[in-house]
């Protein structure tokens, strides 16, 4: 982070951006800009170089072996590891939280090597797919409200020693593996299966995503009005599954 | 390609009274046109009734993402030029709707038959087709669908072996890759406006290479086919390279593509470009969609926008500012539950409109909204938002369930 300049690095949109994960670009985008930063957004694609200069990097969901393609990519151009050695922020979504992690079964069920960045390991869950709303609370250590998203995953993730998972949930699968367990964290690098998008209906984690690359404690609140309404409607929404 | 006047078994014959019953008790309980359900009844008396029906018709299958119910008209309504039709053109879709559909045709040459996706190989088996025609495929409600390459593979495995004449869109590098196992396929350039789901190849997962109107893989050599067909502006271009107008009441780039399309599979049956294409001028409204009506006095022009890609092409054919839109957006069983989608819907297209969204789910839009900078009203009924708006045209842009309960509303 270098004066009023924030790296916004959106990873492969050729691959990973099938979910409408993208959003989560456009909500940290905006939040940055109303808090008078100077964004640079960064979209690379999976034949680019991936820049280790950035501040927060975003990967998204995508479909089986996209998946595979942006593993075997990310491992050999290597930038994200560095960047992440130099204290980035990464916050992942389901395809993009697997990959982060040891391993995940791919398209072709195998088991497929990730970046290792989160403590986890992905396999293919037994149980039906998770599909639905979801409601969790998130980590206290993080300060956050409870976190509302859209889950739509079969596979489900195992927490290793050194990651915290990130909520805890009250509606809905999360990692599937019956600890009640969503998500995973470590320092700065985040992982979710929430969509929706996740900042979409949760911008405070746009926020601490901010507030981390900037290391400050607290931001400026912002006028936007639309969020909180999202939120209640679908944090009911969550707690009444049809 | 004439058909076969082979006369229907006396169980096929129960088979299709049993079912028109049922369809008629559905009608009369006020269930809608009940084609599914007759369809239902029919094919569990006759498991085989669909390829009985089909025996008699030249078929003509009709398959994509996007546009294969206007594409489905317009296909029938140029056939007609050479013989009766009978054709599911109410978009009841899946096995059982086109059985319905096909036994109500027993006089009919050809059968103009619209697929979903899903069921495309299993009915190309069943009906054995003399044409397939295949527009487009991208993502789609996603917390139920299957991935959309794997669609296209599917496609692919289903087809490789038909002996059915294949029409496909080569600006699509899914349709291409899916119609590609086929001996037998006629190229259309009908141009794919939405591009996020074939950025990598289907065949190898290279990094798909777009110059301008052309692509290809640089790793494995997958490429755009040459067309016979294309579309270019406001003209059909045939394999001589003579240019036919299109002349339609259905708005957009999207129909000028499905009416290239269908010219070129009219084209297959005998019918010339010019005549088929006169004939798609009388297509008005298609379930609905494109319909004028007047309501609350202003006309509204409604327009189904069912995943991002119709949302795009929906973009590009809207009157300019200050034109009002009205978008309503619901998430229930038959729309897809995820609103995700939304977020890759480039909305910024709208600026300087009046925009107002209504829907079960106009707070996940009024918040996309919000994000891309627009300014909206949050209405609850399509009669305040009507009300705020001034008179004169609006276009109102729904996905699927609420473009059902905005023609209940006004009436249509």
């Amino acid at each position: 982070m270098s004066d009023n300049s924030l790296r916004l690095v959106w990873i492969y949109p050729d691959l990973l951006s099938t979910y409408g994960d993208q959003g989560n670009a456009l909500v940290v985008e905006r939040r940055a800009r109303q808090r008078g930063l100077d964004v640079q957004r960064l979209d690379v694609r999976s034949d680019q170089q991936i820049p280790t200069s950035g501040d927060i990097y975003l990967i998204g969901g995508g479909e089986d072996r996209p998946q595979r393609l942006a593993s075997e990519r990310l491992i050999r151009d290597g930038g994200l590891s560095r960047a992440v050695s130099n204290g980035a922020i990464v916050f992942s979504v389901c395809a993009g939280y697997q990959i982060l992690g040891h391993e995940f079964i791919n398209d072709l069920g195998e088991r497929q090597e990730g970046l290792g960045l989160l403590d986890v390991v992905s396999t293919r869950g037994e149980a039906e797919r998770c599909v639905g709303d979801v409601l969790a609370d998130i980590d206290p250590q993080l300060g956050l409200p409870p976190l509302t998203g859209f889950e739509n995953h079969q596979g489900v993730t195992h927490l290793g020693k050194t990651a915290r998972p990130f909520a805890k949930v009250r509606f809905g699968k999360g990692n599937g593996v019956g600890d009640g367990y969503e998500g995973a964290w470590n320092d700065t690098v985040f992982g979710t299966y929430m969509h929706g998008p996740v900042m979409a209906r949760n911008p405070h984690i746009a926020d601490l995503l901010i507030k981390l690359a900037l290391d400050v404690n607290a931001l400026p609140p912002v006028e936007d009005r639309w969020y909180e309404a999202l939120r209640q409607e679908r944090i009911a929404a969550a707690t009444q599954p049809a | 390609m004439a058909g076969n006047t082979e006369p229907l078994s006396p169980r096929a014959k129960l088979a299709v009274t049993a079912g028109k019953a049922a369809a008629a008790v559905s009608r009369a309980a006020g269930r809608g046109s009940g084609s599914v359900i007759g369809g239902r009844v029919a094919l569990k008396l006759d498991p085989d009734l669909l390829a009985r029906l089909a025996r008699h018709l030249d078929v003509i299958l009709v398959s994509a993402t996007n546009g294969k119910t206007t594409t489905t008209r317009l296909i029938a309504e140029a056939l007609r030029a050479s013989g009766p039709v009978v054709s599911n053109a109410l978009g009841a879709n899946m096995p059982a709707g086109i059985t319905s559909a096909l036994a109500g045709g027993s006089d009919a040459r050809y059968g103009v038959i619209e697929v979903d996706e899903k069921y495309l190989a299993g009915v190309a088996r069943d009906v054995t087709p003399k044409a397939i025609a295949l527009l487009n495929l991208s993502r789609d409600q996603l917390d139920r669908a299957a991935e959309t390459r794997m669609l296209a593979e599917h496609w692919r495995e289903g087809l490789a072996g038909s002996k059915a004449l294949i029409i496909a869109n080569a600006d699509d590098p899914l349709i291409v890759w899916a119609a590609s196992s086929s001996a037998n396929v006629v190229w259309v350039a009908a141009g794919q406006e939405w591009k996020d789901d074939a950025w990598s190849c289907p065949s190898c997962g290279g990094v798909m290479q777009r110059p301008s109107e052309d692509w290809f893989c640089a790793e494995c050599g997958f490429r755009r086919p040459t067309p016979s067909w294309a579309l270019s502006g406001d003209h059909v271009l045939d394999p001589h390279g003579s240019a036919w107008p299109i002349k339609l009441q259905l708005p957009g780039r999207a129909n000028k593509a499905n009416a290239t399309t269908s010219a070129a599979v009219a084209a297959a049956f005998g019918v010339p470009p010019q005549v088929a294409l006169e004939r798609m001028f009388s297509v008005q409204a298609v379930a609905g969609r494109y319909d004028v009506v007047t309501f609350m006095e202003r006309e509204l022009r409604l327009l189904l926008a069912k995943n991002p890609a119709g949302w795009l092409e929906t973009f590009s054919l809207i009157d300019p500012p200050p034109t009002p839109v009205i978008m309503s957006v619901n998430a229930r069983g038959a729309d897809g539950t995820d609103t995700s989608w939304l977020w890759d819907v480039d909305y910024t297209r709208l600026a300087g409109h009046p925009i107002f969204v209504l829907g079960d789910r106009k707070l996940d839009l009024a918040v996309r909204l919000e994000v891309a900078g627009l300014d909206f009203h949050v209405c609850e009924s399509l009669d305040e938002a009507v009300g705020m708006a001034p008179p004169g045209r609006i276009e109102v842009i729904a996905n699927y369930t609420a473009f059902q309960d905005l023609r209940r509303r006004v009436g249509n």
